[in-house]
């Protein structure tokens, strides 16, 4: 029997509001332990949170990017827990009201648009850490983290395979990113998700047993650990066995996921309305303000450049994914570089740099100003491609004026046709057969002698001027 | 001098009839004689109290300005944060808890540079009507020494009646101010909920709890209240208005005032005396030009059994955060997390806090929430459209405070479901977010006071402040014996 993979995500993103949800501590990662902390925060007898209005207008943003509805009388609650990382035994969330509810995304599968459901949008305080490894025989708790503004994005299980939900993923982090409301770093954790997995025959309409996958760190280990669990539940069914509802844990290093708990001993987090806040009234006024704030999005991007700079399909799909990419990209356009131009530059040679050096595109040292004038002295002529990868090259390690670098290495294109004259000269006098063999029709003569006179010219030879003063010279000859 | 109402001692200081370290001398030597008998305080700040009251009259001979009640010699319930002093809620669980931060009417009474004498007895975090569930001590009732002061606000009644201190500050999540108030023959104002700031109280029940006065007289509670009352940006549940001053606005009288007095209130259980004694105020009050009706609460019967709903779901979860892993208590002995958790709680916490957290959690367990947690809730909401009814006819309702006056040590600790029922007079004015005063309208047989409990509508403190201020002039009080 074949069967059909049935995903659903929960993706946490911390917001990057200066303070934290419930009290004026400083939203910031890292620190010493327990040094961003507060009374509030640390969940002291006595303290009461104070909603930071920020973190609703942020969730709001995002809500509203993604097509939600805004929930107008919204409440927030206490999911009930003991856990050392979590000071006051229960977490302050959203149980049944939401900020958002009801929204999609879509993404782009093998060049086709595929809508995907968002189910609500909350919002939560975060948790601290628990340091296991640092001290013999005990653990320590570092609440840092504690009242970091989360908000959690539940999908509908519209995803179909472990590389939709990739797609989905790399959607919602471009989304959260031009909006501004995360950082969406994963190696920081500001960016977790939690995955939903099941099996059903292909053809039938209800859904399969599913498992949850926690503890995932990554895209890629999201991506692995769906490929993992749709091949167990598959191993499961065809073996004529039950799959049993689980909450899994996804172990990176051995790539494979075990049992962490199963339906029976679930948890009951005993959510009841957060006596200690008000209900959120959202007015029409506020939701426009927001409404306002919010830029263009990856999807209508990508469409303008299609549309207004002709970049093929794939270019800008490439260019859009990440808002800092396509910042430089718009900037250095607007400057006036070659729409295409930029985007090989872009997509091609730099992109190669930033992955090879891991860095992030907001981190790339030179500015756009730069690449508009690598470009414009590539299309005047002044240096070759070649040499403008070498410019490309010192521009990562010293960002400075593309013509000065030119004029430091000596890279500028020899096109003065009395010189260039003298290469060809030498060239054919060292070279007579080549003339003989040009002469009887070969053409790998004119090739190889335009790489003798760049050799000897170090690559500074205008090659479109050598061609066409190389064709004259031999029909002359 | 320890005999003085707080607003007698606030004159005499501004006046510079009296100092601050005068007063304060006196009432510790107060404390010395009678708090054996009484043990109505957890912390006393003997020395503390004595360099604080050298600094306010030194600001005073200085000239320089001081707040609203310099030099007065007050206590708190040791369920209010003080900075750096124990605040241990007479509880094992918090017992050399010093907590880094005031709880914003301690910050107050500070800013109205009283002098603290010390923290005050309770039932372990304020659950229980006799303050007998302290983890330290059991308190006294200072007309009888052999009864109990009420509670959970016991050590704060106890001590403004045995004068060891010229008022107190406590709180109210079901009559926790009000009946002992009853009990101790003091007034005790349970404030509109929302009018003061909650941050610093060490929650029971967040939607029940709001902390208020107890003094020796209504122009005392008037005067506290108005050093305490205002918007807190710290707790989201204050109420954002302007208040007036209630001490200046009190006035005798009573004329036109339209009395409501619920027929539910006066039913079985209640003491023939009781019913007497207020029925003789109610007759003075309309001596004094006011009029009363007897009238009905309907829904008000369930009023308690909402109320144990609602504040025990929310004190399991509020008492949550005591866990042994950050302050407070932590057991000796455990074999892992989930150990550490039990022990430390098993043995932190008193049976009556362990009941409540057990009726709160099964309360809010998925299954049992929509036929508990849930229908208490709309039970709430019908109890308070109760009163709305009942104050579109009338200015305050009149009731008892308590079914019954002080009874003995003892007498009601094997039966917790009786020492809730004593409750019954009280917790609706919580569930609906009213404000209510108690004052002493008599004594009974045995001499020991009968409280009567004024009701107001939202914000109307101003009427019961009122009204109790006219009626207290009839009253002839009797002082206990120690």
């Amino acid at each position: 029997m074949k069967y059909e993979t049935v995903i659903g995500l929960e993706v946490h993103a911390e917001l990057k509001t200066d303070t934290k949800i419930y009290c004026g501590c400083k939203n910031e990662f890292g620190g010493d332990p327990n040094t961003h902390t507060c009374p509030i925060c640390t969940g002291m007898p006595g303290t009461l949170p104070v909603l930071n209005k920020k973190v609703v207008d942020f969730a709001i943003k995002a809500g509203l990017a993604m097509n939600c509805s805004i929930t107008q009388y919204s409440k927030q609650d206490r999911k009930n827990y003991f856990y050392p990382d979590l000071p006051k035994a229960y977490q302050i969330s959203q149980f049944d009201l939401p900020l958002c509810q009801n929204g999609y995304v879509d993404i782009m599968v093998n060049g086709e648009s595929k809508r995907i459901g968002i189910t609500r949008i909350h919002i939560e305080e975060d948790a601290g850490k628990m340091v296991h490894d640092d001290y013999a025989n005990v653990s320590v708790a570092d609440y840092n983290r504690c009242g970091v503004p989360l908000i959690e994005i539940v999908s509908e299980p519209d995803l179909r395979s472990p590389e939709e939900a990739h797609i989905f993923l790399e959607t919602l982090k471009s989304i959260l990113e031009y909006t501004e409301v995360s950082d969406c770093k994963m190696q920081e954790g500001s960016l977790r998700c939690d995955v939903n997995v099941s099996l059903r025959p292909e053809g039938q309409e209800a859904f399969g047993t599913r498992c949850e996958m926690k503890n995932i760190n990554s895209f890629r280990a999201a991506v692995r650990s769906m490929e993992f669990e749709q091949n167990r539940q598959r191993e499961v069914l065809e073996a004529g066995g039950v799959i049993e509802q689980q909450t899994r844990r996804w172990d990176d290093v051995k790539g494979e996921s075990v049992v962490m708990r199963t339906k029976e001993d679930a948890h009951d987090y005993r959510y009841f309305p957060e006596p200690d806040l008000l209900p959120i009234i959202i007015s029409d006024e506020w939701i426009e303000e927001i409404k306002k704030s919010i830029p263009e999005l990856p999807e209508q991007r990508r469409l303008r450049y299609i549309k207004e700079y002709g970049l093929p399909e794939y270019d800008a799909l490439i260019l859009t994914s990440s808002k800092k990419t396509a910042d430089f990209f718009d900037a250095t356009v607007d400057l006036g570089a070659t729409p295409k131009a930029a985007s090989n530059w872009i997509m091609g040679d730099i992109a190669k740099i930033t992955n090879d050096k891991e860095i992030e595109a907001g981190d790339i040292p030179f500015t756009p100003a730069h690449l508009c004038a690598l470009i414009s002295l590539i299309e005047k002529g002044t240096i070759s491609n070649s040499a403008a990868k070498k410019v490309l090259d010192a521009m990562f390690e010293n960002p400075e004026d593309p013509a000065k670098i030119v004029e430091k290495l000596g890279l500028a294109q020899v096109s003065d046709e009395g010189a260039l004259m003298q290469m060809i000269q030498d060239v054919l006098e060292q070279n007579p057969q080549s003339i003989v063999d040009y002469k009887a029709g070969k053409d790998r003569a004119l090739g190889f002698l335009v790489g003798q006179i760049m050799k000897n010219s170090r690559g500074k030879a205008n090659p479109q001027i050598i061609n066409k003063l190389l064709k004259e010279a031999l029909d002359q000859a | 001098m320890h005999t003085w109402t707080a607003h007698e001692i606030r004159d005499k200081i501004k006046n510079k009839e009296t100092s601050s370290k005068e007063v304060t001398k006196a009432y510790l030597e107060r404390i010395e004689q009678v708090e054996n008998k009484v043990e109505s305080y957890i912390t006393v700040l003997a020395d503390e109290a004595l360099s604080a009251a050298e600094a306010v009259d030194k600001k005073i001979a200085s000239g320089e300005e001081v707040g609203s009640l310099a030099g007065v010699p007050i206590a708190l319930k040791d369920n209010l944060c003080t900075k750096d002093i124990p605040t241990t809620c007479a509880s094992k669980m918090l017992e050399n808890f010093r907590p880094p931060y005031d709880a914003t009417v301690s910050a107050k009474m500070k800013e109205a540079d009283t002098v603290l004498l010390g923290k005050l007895n309770m039932d372990e975090f304020a659950m229980g009507s006799s303050t007998e569930n302290s983890y330290f001590k059991k308190t006294k009732n200072p007309y009888d020494i052999t009864k109990v002061p009420g509670g959970s606000s016991g050590g704060s009644a106890a001590c403004v009646a045995a004068d060891e201190a010229a008022f107190t500050l406590g709180s109210d999540t079901g009559g926790s101010i009000r009946q002992p108030a009853a009990f101790c023959g003091c007034v005790g104002m349970k404030p509109t909920y929302g009018t003061v700031s909650r941050f610093g109280l060490v929650a029971f029940a967040s939607s029940l709890d709001q902390i208020g006065p107890m003094t020796k007289d209504v122009r005392d509670c008037a005067m506290v209240y108005d050093a305490i009352v205002g918007y807190d940006p710290m707790d989201s549940t204050c109420v954002k208005c302007d208040y007036i001053n209630f001490e200046s606005a009190l006035s005798e009288s009573v004329t036109g005032l339209k009395i409501g007095v619920p027929a539910e209130y006066f039913g079985e259980g209640i003491d023939p005396s009781i019913q007497k004694a207020i029925y003789a105020a109610l007759d003075t009050f309309k001596a004094l030009g006011a009029d009363y009706n007897e009238m009905h609460l309907p829904l008000n019967e369930y009023a308690l059994p909402a109320y144990y709903m609602i504040s025990s779901a929310e004190a399991s979860s509020n008492l949550a955060r005591f866990d042994g892993v950050k302050y407070g208590f932590r057991a000796e002995k455990f074999d892992d997390l989930f150990d550490l958790y039990a022990q430390t709680r098993s043995e932190g916490f008193g049976d009556e806090v362990k009941r409540r957290i057990m009726i709160g959690t099964y309360a809010l367990s998925s299954g049992y929430y929509d036929a508990y947690y849930k229908k208490a809730q709309q039970v709430r909401t019908m109890v308070m459209k109760d009163f709305d009814k009942a104050f579109e006819t009338y200015d305050v309702l009149v009731t008892p405070t308590a079914p019954t006056t002080a009874y003995s040590i003892g007498e009601k600790t094997s039966d917790p479901l009786q020492m809730y029922m004593g409750d019954i007079c009280t917790v609706s004015v919580n569930i609906g977010g009213l404000p209510a005063i108690v004052l002493p309208c008599g004594y009974d047989a045995n001499g020991m006071p009968i409280g009567l409990q004024i009701i107001g509508k939202p914000f109307g403190e101003k009427a019961i402040l009122n009204a109790a201020y006219a009626l207290e002039k009839t009253i002839t009080k009797v002082k206990p014996v120690l």
